[in-house]
């Protein structure tokens, strides 16, 4: 139990100032624009925005700085943000095949109609500091070359392998309501929607441990990596005063389609089954982690025993967002002196109990 | 629970308003500034104070399934009317308000068939700085553009 402490105003005032001045760093050093964020830790920025849930890369940019670069912080700051704002409705669902493709790649096919992208990657460097960024200075242009005729159009590999019915459908749109954690608490079990909405919140270390898990055999699913697609997607909105779809802007996407192994019935024949993820920027390896997540959470559906962390979606829906665990980890720090007042007691109360029975026995052992 | 609103099928004049629309979202500003500057536009009032609100991005599960709420979008809309009558609006990702009513007003322009091709004229300019910068990024991308081989293991 927490019971509130009044007092300290004068200090905390005085903390925040100095968190102000600590923030700021050294002022010989030029202070960053929140635009030099945005540019130049752009991933860590959509970091921000997926676990932030708010695709908006100046209001991350802004919360990294305020937040001195710590995600956690930054999360919370832009969840707080959203909760000032009316929400005007839902997108149209986002259409990823039409996807404009910055970088897509596949493990299970070699040649993809519209091809592979490799985009600005990390896959293939050598991971050695590259000492000459210390020294600040031009970058080479990028090379460029004529796209290929068919790179307009980039079908999903698991289109591709549903044309021959050796992958599961994805699930119809029955235009059932789409399900919301952030307005209604989360009754479990929980759909597929739902999870997959808490998974893109979710913190990417958790997520990308669970996912990790899978692999190493709590819960194996056996996966491949269909596709990731990284590229911009046009977003649509309906306004009721207008009655149709009025584009928005686009916003930058990462699609990981992962393939698993077999299910089959007496009834069906043998099908590979799959795993989504999906998050706002260049999120690769939470786009991945997701997938794999998703997939194991599907363990019931799929006649499957669950018997690993990764296949508790309660385990997981509980836990994944970094704002509920850093809240109730942190909350430890406050004062809880009254709390801690009462164990105290407790605690003394048990120690002269003790104290009392054993010296009753020696007495006895004394006397005898 | 939120809609999915699928919205109707546009018709030949919608989608020309939305091709508009997309121009005016992917445009910074600067350049709605310029390209307002170019039409002798009314004096205008708002309909609805420029408003900065959230839409819930949804995705689809496995892409082309069922939907589920991805994650939220900043967005900023404005509702303008001409000083003689016609209506124009706005919705943008981000939060720039004055930028939301700039496109509000051009909406409300463009909707007038006599003032059509002058809008589209006056809006050349970022529509060609939008195209070339497309054009950059998929030649840019198509240059890591990358054949795998497999290579052949020659046990025997």
């Amino acid at each position: 139990m927490y019971v509130a402490v009044k007092g300290g105003e004068a200090a905390i005032d005085n903390a925040h100032q100095l968190l102000a001045e600590a923030r700021r760093g050294d002022p010989s050093v030029p202070e960053l624009s929140v635009a030099q964020i945005r540019e130049q830790m752009a991933l860590l920025v959509d970091r921000v925005m997926i676990e932030g849930s708010l695709y908006d890369p100046d209001l991350a940019a802004l919360a990294l700085k305020q937040a001195r670069g710590d995600v956690v912080e930054a999360v919370f700051l832009v969840r707080a943000y959203r909760t000032t704002l009316p929400r005007f409705g839902a997108s149209v669902p986002l259409e990823t095949g039409a996807m404009t493709v910055a970088r897509r790649v596949s493990a299970t096919f070699k040649d993809l109609p519209g091809g592979q992208v490799l985009g600005p990657t990390f896959d293939y460097t050598h991971r050695l500091i590259d000492f000459t960024l210390a020294a600040e200075g031009a970058t080479a242009p990028a090379a460029e070359a004529e796209p290929h005729a068919d790179a307009a159009t980039c079908p999903r590999v698991t289109d591709l392998l549903a044309q021959d019915g050796l992958i599961e459908a994805s699930p119809p749109d029955e235009g059932a309501p789409v399900g919301d954690l952030t307005r209604e608490p989360v009754d479990y079990p929980a759909d597929r929607a739902l999870r997959l909405q808490a998974l893109a919140r979710g913190d990417e270390g958790f997520v990308l441990g669970l996912g990790y898990s899978t692999q190493r055999g709590y819960g194996r699913t056996h996966p491949f990596v269909g596709e990731i697609r990284v590229g911009e997607v046009a977003v649509e909105f309906v306004p009721e005063e207008l009655g149709f779809a009025v584009p928005l802007g686009r916003v930058r996407l990462t699609e990981c389609q992962m393939v698993n192994q077999f299910k089959g019935t007496g009834a069906a024949p043998p099908q590979f089954t799959r795993g989504y993820g999906l998050s706002f920027g260049q999120s690769e390896r939470k786009a991945m982690a997701m997938a794999l997540v998703d997939r194991a959470l599907r363990a019931e559906e799929l006649g499957e025993p669950v018997t690993s962390p990764a296949q508790d979606q309660e385990f997981v829906l509980a836990h994944c967002d970094s704002l509920q665990a850093t809240g109730f980890v942190e909350h430890l720090k406050l004062p809880h002196y009254v709390d801690f007042q009462a164990e105290l007691e407790l605690v003394r109360r048990l120690r002269t109990e003790f104290e009392r029975k054993s010296d009753s026995v020696e007495m006895q052992e004394a006397a005898e | 629970m939120t809609p999915n609103p699928a919205g109707p099928e546009p018709g030949p004049g919608i989608a020309a308003r939305q091709a508009v629309m997309a121009l005016c979202a992917d445009a910074s500003r600067s350049e709605l500034e310029a390209a307002l500057a170019r039409l002798d536009a009314p004096l205008s009032e708002d309909l609805r104070p420029p408003e900065t609100g959230l839409v819930m991005a949804t995705g689809r599960i496995g892409g082309d399934g069922r939907p589920f709420n991805l994650g939220e979008v900043s967005v900023t809309r404005a509702a303008i009317r001409l000083a003689d009558g016609p209506t124009g609006f706005a919705y943008h990702l981000g939060r720039d308000r004055t930028k939301a009513r700039l496109a509000a007003i051009l909406d409300a322009l463009w909707q007038d068939p006599a003032q059509r091709d002058r809008v589209e004229a006056a809006l050349a300019e970022a529509a060609t700085r939008a195209e070339a910068e497309r054009r950059q990024a998929a030649r840019r991308t198509a240059a890591t553009r990358v054949e795998f081989l497999t290579v052949a293991r020659g046990e025997d």
